[in-house]
């Protein structure tokens, strides 16, 4: 049954089967998808033609490679600036958050608590409308009342840093509330005995000691901002985000350059995402 | 002690509680009070302004909306029972039979492909399943199949990508449950003659609900939400919530329209996640944590 006790040989034997075959079910597609971009072929299948990098440093006339495709490395720009500015963003405000809830009293606490873990069971589709009509209504106010065309309030960089924002930072903040619960709060008042203020405390001690929570939570608000989808959408003008610009080329017929950026993209995060775990902290994407 | 630090502790408190009030009232509660006001009006255009069901009314009148809503609920909590399906036995494996020195590394493989993104995993199914896919290719020079089979682009396919994406958001909290059962209940129960069937039934699953529940949360809600795997991997006819919900606000450009499904979405989501906290009796602060 379990491994102190004695298991028959089937029963392991097919236990083990089952893990492997889920493994295989797991890795596959990703597998797949990163050695096709290595197949001097048109299209990304079988049969094998050969090794070739042209999906990646190619430039034309047949193949152009990842590194000379103007349209997607812009948009791994856009990706890159948006994430940037996320991290950021929802790293301040989930910091905040869980001293917040963590370290101070205040009427309707429960319900502002609630509130803030409300964005991780509304479906992302609804986050980025809802924030897009906000944005708009708002808009056409401030228009119609001082005749200004506020140009973040349109779909566009700000608004996808905002919407993606609305969610990840309730993420950040659950990763560092996590650590700020084994926080040994004699720690801070040895320190204002020492004759530290409040402000000395919270940098010297308490985000010291937060430290591995914090940098976590932004490493996991970049990836969930760079891979975001069903929030972006909504909110994305002109200049299109990765996830955006690949689904657009995926839905109407695909070439081994998506297989380039995808191999780039699965090595990247699983980088991060291997530190990252290494680093002890609980990844829940 | 306390009373000389007094104001320096309420400084301290607007400092964190402005920025989470700014970030939840404008970024969370407004949207979603506006999605509601815009959803109860009509387009503006043409006069067509001031209250009205008319949006409510045009989702009950074509079958095709309410058909498609109640096929995504469904299919949803599908989804969400073959992900416990298969993420027990996985999350037993890990924690209680696979060898010690092992847990970690398979930890660390469990979750590396989720941290990829959900646009690149469906690519990777893409082209192993379609007509013209690696599958296919392989099938039929090794003579299994006779000829190519479309494998994409059915309810049964879309099922399985929809499991797969999701997957993980299962397998973690009912590791962390699974984790803290005490090995010695397994075999006080084994030794007393317990069949396998009984202690899965009245030891591990009993104390894995917990972290059932919120799995089963965050998967039905990503699942209810999803958009790229229903809209790559589905075929033609199996149309997904979200579709509509795009398709009136990208395409037809009629947010009120758009604003009336998303809210009726909203609506079912928290609904079946109300009445599976009610029936396990938790409450949503302990799931996610």
């Amino acid at each position: 049954m379990i491994r102190t006790l004695q298991n028959p040989k089937p029963y392991t034997n097919a236990f083990k089967a089952f893990i492997i075959t889920y493994f295989v079910f797991l890795f596959a597609p990703l597998v797949v998808t990163m050695v096709l971009a290595f197949n001097n072929s048109m299209f990304p299948s079988l049969p094998w033609k050969g090794f070739t990098l042209d999906w990646f440093f190619g430039d034309g006339p047949e193949k152009y490679g990842i590194f000379k495709d103007a349209t997607n490395l812009r948009s791994i720009g856009v990706s890159f600036r948006v994430a940037i500015a996320v991290m950021i963003l929802s790293t301040i405000l989930g910091t905040c958050a869980a001293f917040l809830f963590e370290h101070e009293e205040f009427r309707f606490k429960n319900a502002l608590y609630f509130l803030m873990i409300a964005p991780l069971v509304i479906p992302g589709v609804i986050l980025g409308i809802s924030i897009l009509m906000f944005a708009n209504t708002i808009g056409l106010a401030i228009e119609n009342l001082f005749g200004i065309y506020v140009k973040f309030l349109g779909p566009g960089f700000w608004l996808v840093v905002l919407g993606q924002s609305s969610f990840i930072s309730t993420i950040v903040a659950l990763v560092v509330i996590a650590r700020l619960r084994k926080f040994d709060r004699t720690l801070e008042e040895a320190a204002y005995n020492l004759g530290a203020n409040r402000f000395q405390v919270l940098w010297f001690i308490t985000l010291r000691y937060l430290r591995p929570a914090i940098i976590g939570g932004a490493a996991m608000a970049f990836l969930m901002s760079f891979e975001n989808f069903n929030t972006t959408i909504f909110l994305t003008g002109s200049q299109a985000t990765l996830p955006i610009n690949l689904y657009l080329q995926v839905r109407d017929g695909s070439t081994p350059v998506i297989n380039a950026i995808s191999f780039l993209l699965i090595v990247g995060t699983s980088v991060i995402a291997v530190f990252n775990l290494s680093k002890g902290n609980k990844a829940v994407p | 002690m306390m009373k000389s630090n007094k104001k320096a502790f309420n400084a301290g408190f607007v400092l964190f509680f402005l920025p989470v009030f700014l970030w939840l009232f404008l970024l969370v509660v407004l949207p979603h009070l506006e999605l509601l006001r815009l959803s109860f009006s009509g387009s503006g255009r043409a006069g067509d302004t001031g209250f009205t069901l008319k949006n409510y009314a045009a989702f009950f009148k074509e079958p095709i909306y309410w058909l498609t809503f109640v096929r995504t609920a469904m299919y949803s909590i599908l989804v969400t029972i073959l992900v416990i399906a298969i993420a027990l036995p996985v999350a037993f494996y890990i924690t209680k039979l696979a060898r010690v020195k092992t847990v970690g590394f398979l930890m660390i493989m469990l979750m590396v492909p989720f941290w990829v993104s959900e646009l690149i995993r469906v690519y990777g199914w893409i082209i192993l399943l379609r007509e013209s896919g690696v599958l296919n290719k392989l099938f039929v020079s090794i003579g299994l199949f006779k000829e190519p089979i479309e494998l994409l682009y059915n309810d049964a396919t879309m099922i399985m990508g929809l499991v797969y994406t999701s997957m993980l958001f299962m397998i973690v909290p009912v590791i962390g449950v699974m984790e803290d059962l005490d090995d010695s209940l397994i075999e006080a129960a084994y030794d007393l003659g317990a069949s396998r069937i009984a202690i899965w039934r009245t030891i591990i699953i009993p104390h894995c609900m917990p972290g059932i529940v919120s799995g089963g949360i965050i998967v039905f809600m990503l699942v209810l939400g999803s958009y790229l795997t229903p809209n790559l991997m589905g075929g033609k006819n199996s149309l997904w919530f979200t579709e509509q919900i795009y398709n009136q606000i990208i395409l037809y450009f009629n947010w009120n329209q758009g604003a009336a499904f998303g809210f009726l979405l909203l609506v079912l989501s928290s609904l079946i996640i109300w009445v599976l906290l009610k029936l396990t009796r938790q409450s949503l602060k302990e799931v996610v944590k």
